[in-house]
């Protein structure tokens, strides 16, 4: 097994353009968990975790977004000033793990891993975040919702490396809840991401189906009936909107959890973040 | 007088809490744990295990193993040069296995190679043919004899009846229930790892191992390798935790056997995924019990049904098996019974000793029962307790009567009087990881329902059933410091920190030198059962007192006196009725006392076949009381508090009692909301700390402890042991209290988020 660990962008991206095969450790917290139990034995892996251009983030105040490089680590997304920008975000990043993973794990591995239980990944579909896949001929920009494209598969090249998300700077209310058997340091059974825009929901669930699914009819209800001015929403629209996200959702059975249990749980999840943005 | 501000030479004695020889070590990360352990010129030592839970193996190859580079040994079966099986109780088990296998993750093969990655390859390079046969995971099919022998010993690995009195009593109340506990593992955090190293031509092999009881696993090794015990010598690997999966064999054999094979040290070390196949686990097990009483709620007879699912070998099922029935009155007043036990064999993972050992099944389900006849007479859980209580000279169900201390009404009475949490759900400060579900944001506390749950146990101490219990220990006085010698396993429970403890107050010696624990004394049984400060503190007291015979004797033969005025004072030897005043150190100068001691505890009886005698020791008895915040719409839990008082005779050492309560404690609120080892036909879903959850700091409750001391008449240092009962009643307290939470019966542990939201 051969390892490449480049020191500029520059390097890393020659590195995965050279070895369109090698797999990315970026954090290492899904890989190596794989690579131990000897699910997964890679020939060759590009490390980047010493590319410094990914581990910087820029907030641009004029544009409203921020630019979080891939190589940013969840404990820093978890603090302010991110925290503040991104709530939703930060509290996703406190339920990865234990404090060590959260030092080691970046959100930029946490997409390209695309499991449906990520847990950054719901928040970033309500944001309609943006990925930003590098090559050494250029970039290109894929919003969240069409890069993932079914459990651990996305659109990503061979050649490609993911530098960045990036994310709107919003004002209004977004949360992100997630259940898992233990209070901390679980994968999680059920997730659910809502964030509010002037006049407009989004709502996002994870470990319900082989991606992040948006409830596009659930926020489509919500949009027309809530009264964002006044900052309410009434109890039959919650309720609905409840139902048509355990609709959306399109959980399994297994080990962790059942089809049932989940499709309950995120209608639950996401009346209580309806009730806690519309107060 | 805490240990820190005692005088110098007074500091670490009987009753203080002293502090752990090797606690700097431990925390400091310098510790040498039984996985850190290597040798010039070591090899890797690696198992290939059956992927199917049951299989006639038609054909295996090794040819492709050895042709890979650095292989040095591939062994299987056929290799094995003395007795083919092993077995705590029977030998049914094989080293390999030998024309089938009986569960996932039995041993069918092992390799030596110079590297671990070697040792891999050389696994897949084995070709193993199965035959797959019908596996029989439901136990009520080995009870009913509906599913052909899985084995030679045939599906029921014990079955044993409880009939006591008065067989025609019914009701007037009569409360029913069917209650079911999951796989727990004990999830210690020091993987299994060995270092083999075989004598020069191979006359012999010293096992460094991490284990529970080291005659025992040389016993067994010595007939499996054909060697005479003296050839076998163990020596204890630091221990990461036991809790019970280290008193069978696992990896000892394979270990020597590549060792001896190779005239190289061999080193083996599982991962956390070979752990969980590589060790007996507690046993499933489903109860029936029903319960009559009069209309005061007094008990009147116990019925019961237990089956406990052993898995393919035997291991402790049998013991563990009288431990449950012979424990299924709890510990109240009851004169009549009628209980009915399996321990039976599936091709589920073997299952054996668990802190509990037995006792926690029969728990759960006296405990959800007294609940039941709480509620049908209208008393709270309090009161039917008190109502029923053991007594000291009350006939357990056995007929054995209970001499030891059996303070269970004090236990409760004291229990209700520790304080209740003063803050609301989520706390004064409203923080969301105090609420069910934690760093997830699920809760909305006005959703939240906070219950309260008690559940008291008796547990048995020590070994039962007529078996010949025994440590041994060796003092040697000189020039003021005392060695101790002995064979007891310290698996982080503290028996080094009590020894020395023994030692200095006894002796009056402020510096006690440990000798390594290993088989070049005699045993010192199993740590286990709750029983080596009572037995291994019994052996080193008893030869600290025949060393301390020999040096008053000495000192009154030098001043004409007689030996019995003389005592230890401080650290100093004194005349009580005389002037004479010498410290230990000078007294010792230069002289050498040496005594060996075994401490045996009573005889017990078997069992007959109404299952009658007095198979126990000793006892000991818990009360806790839980306190839970529920989420009942995502079906979410929060332990907030678990309060207890805990009967333990002398707490020797206050510290070491806390850690055990605590730990106990955290192990049961594991089993209750948690931990399950979930097998799909035989065959494990979450063999890694990903999916099998231990409870984490946010999970853990708040502790409140109180202790019962008063001291027990049959124990050498009036102490009970401490280990198991936290364990025992945390369980069904934290269910009865979310039981009370939700107005829902909540039958089986652990309780899973569906059986609230859906039961």
């Amino acid at each position: 097994m051969s390892v490449v660990v480049p020191t500029s962008l520059a390097d890393a991206l020659r590195a995965v353009a050279d070895d369109p095969d090698a797999i990315v450790l970026a954090g290492g917290t899904d890989l190596m968990v794989e690579f131990n139990e000897g699910r997964r034995r890679p020939s060759s892996i590009v490390a980047v975790h010493r590319v410094p251009e990914l581990s910087t983030w820029h907030h641009d105040p004029v544009a409203g977004t921020l630019r979080i490089g891939a190589g940013v680590t969840y404990d820093e997304i978890e603090r302010d000033p991110i925290a503040r920008w991104v709530p939703a975000l930060s509290q996703a990043a406190r339920t990865v793990g234990s404090p060590q993973i959260r030092h080691a794990a970046t959100i930029g591995g946490n997409v390209g891993t695309a499991s449906p239980a990520g847990d950054g990944l719901p928040v970033l579909a309500a944001l309609d975040a943006v990925v930003e896949l590098t090559h050494e001929r250029g970039v290109r920009l894929v919003p969240f919702g069409d890069f993932m494209v079914g459990p651990k598969r996305t659109v990503r090249q061979p050649g490609e490396l993911i530098t960045a998300v990036t994310v709107p700077v919003l004002s209004g209310y977004q949360g992100y809840t997630k259940v898992g058997v233990r209070n901390a340091m679980v994968i999680a059974t059920a997730s659910v991401a809502l964030v509010v825009r002037p006049g407009a929901v989004a709502i996002a669930l994870g470990s319900v189906g082989p991606t992040i699914i948006r409830c596009h009819d659930a926020e489509a209800l919500v949009s027309a009936h809530a009264d964002f001015e006044a900052c309410r929403v009434s109890d039959d629209v919650v309720h609905e909107a409840a139902e048509l996200v355990r609709a959306a959702a399109r959980p399994i059975d297994d080990h962790r959890s059942t089809a049932a249990y989940r499709r309950h749980a995120v209608g639950v999840l996401a009346a209580r973040l309806l009730r806690r943005a519309f107060q | 007088m805490s240990a820190v501000d005692a005088p110098v030479g007074l500091a670490g004695r009987l009753g203080q809490s002293a502090v752990r020889p090797d606690g700097v070590a431990k925390t400091q990360g310098t510790f040498e744990f039984s996985g850190d352990l290597s040798a010039d010129g070591f090899l890797w030592g690696a198992t290939l295990r059956s992927p199917h839970p049951h299989a006639r193996i038609v054909r295996i190859d090794l040819s492709g193993a050895w042709k890979i580079d650095g292989v040095q040994a591939v062994i299987t079966a056929e290799d094995v040069p003395g007795r083919l099986t092993y077995g705590l109780i029977s030998h049914d088990q094989p080293v390999f296995a030998h024309e089938v296998v009986r569960f996932v993750g039995e041993p069918v093969a092992a390799v030596a190679a110079d590297h671990p990655d070697t040792c891999r390859r050389a696994l897949e390079a084995i070709v193993v043919e199965y035959e797959v046969l019908t596996s029989l995971t439901d136990p009520e099919q080995a009870v009913d004899g509906s599913f052909p022998p899985i084995h030679p010993d045939g599906n029921v690995i014990r079955h044993q009846r409880i009939v006591r009195g008065d067989q025609t009593i019914e009701g007037p109340v009569v409360v029913e229930g069917t209650y079911e506990l999951g796989m727990q593992d004990q999830a210690f955090l020091g993987l299994e790892a060995a270092l083999a190293v075989p004598d020069p031509g191979g006359a012999g092999v010293e096992l460094h191992i991490a284990t529970q009881w080291l005659h025992e696993d040389r016993k067994q090794l010595a007939a499996c390798l054909d060697l005479p015990e003296e050839q076998v010598r163990l020596v204890l690997g630091g221990v990461g935790g036991a809790f019970g999966a280290r008193e069978d064999i696992s990896l000892q054999v394979h270990s020597c056997l590549l060792a001896l094979r190779t005239g190289r040290p061999v080193r083996m070390a599982y991962s956390r995924h070979e752990s969980f196949l590589g060790h007996v686990h507690r046993h499933p097990c489903r109860v029936w019990m029903r319960h009559h009483a009069d209309e005061s709620g007094r008990l009147l007879r116990v019925e019961a049904r237990f089956v406990f699912d052993g898995g393919a070998y035997a291991s402790t099922s049998s013991a563990v098996l009288i431990n449950g029935i012979t424990h299924a009155q709890g510990p109240y007043h009851c004169d009549n019974a009628t209980v009915d036990g399996w321990a039976v064999r599936t091709n589920n993972l073997p299952c054996g000793a668990m802190r509990g050992f037995g006792v926690v099944q029969a728990c759960f389900a006296h405990e959800g029962q007294m609940d039941k006849l709480a509620a049908a007479i209208g008393v709270d859980p309090v009161e039917i307790r008190l109502r029923n209580a053991m007594r000291t000279g009350d006939h357990l169900i056995t007929g054995q009567v209970v001499e030891s201390v059996a303070p269970v009404e004090r236990l409760i009475r004291e229990l209700a009087e520790l304080p209740l949490p003063t803050e609301p759900v989520g706390g004064h400060d409203h923080d969301p990881m105090r609420l069910p579900g934690g760093a997830g944001l699920t809760a909305d506390p006005a959703t939240i329902r906070r219950g309260i749950g008690w559940a008291i146990s008796i547990k048995n101490l020590m070994y039962s059933e007529a078996f010949d219990d025994y440590s041994t220990a060796r003092v040697r006085l000189a020039d003021g410091v005392a060695t101790v010698k002995f064979a007891t396993a310290e698996v982080g429970q503290g028996f080094v920190t009590l020894a020395g403890q023994i030692a200095r107050s006894v002796l009056g010696v402020g510096d006690v030198v440990l000798d390594r624990i290993d088989t070049h004394i005699g045993s010192a049984g199993s740590t286990s059962a709750s029983r080596q400060t009572w037995m291994s503190g019994g052996a080193v007291d008893g030869a600290c007192r025949l060393v301390r015979e020999r040096l008053f004797e000495h000192l009154a033969a030098v001043h004409d006196l007689e030996p019995f005025q003389l005592a230890i004072d401080g650290s100093d030897v004194i005349d009580t009725v005389g002037t004479l005043r010498v410290s230990v150190a000078e007294a010792t100068a230069g002289l050498e006392f040496d005594e060996t001691f075994e401490h045996h505890h009573r005889p017990t009886e078997d069992l007959d076949e109404f299952g009658q005698g007095n198979c126990h020791t000793a006892f000991a008895f818990a009360a806790h009381r839980a306190v839970v915040d529920v989420d009942p719409e995502l079906g979410l839990v929060k332990v907030v508090q678990v309060a207890t008082v805990q009967d333990v005779g002398r707490a020797l050492n206050p510290l070491s009692v806390t850690g055990q309560i605590e730990g106990g404690i955290a192990q049961g609120v594991g089993l209750a909301v948690m931990e399950e080892i979930i097998l799909v036909d035989g065959h494990v879903r979450n063999a890694s700390f990903t999916d099998y959850l231990l409870p984490t700091f946010l999970d853990m409750p708040d502790v409140v402890i109180g202790l019962v001391e008063e001291p027990e008449p049959q124990a050498p240092l009036g102490a009970k042991g401490v280990g198991e009962p936290p364990t025992v009643s945390s369980t069904p307290a934290v269910v009865a209290a979310i039981r009370d939470a939700i107005g829902k019966d909540l039958h089986r542990v652990p309780v899973r988020p569906t059986d609230i939201v859906f039961g």
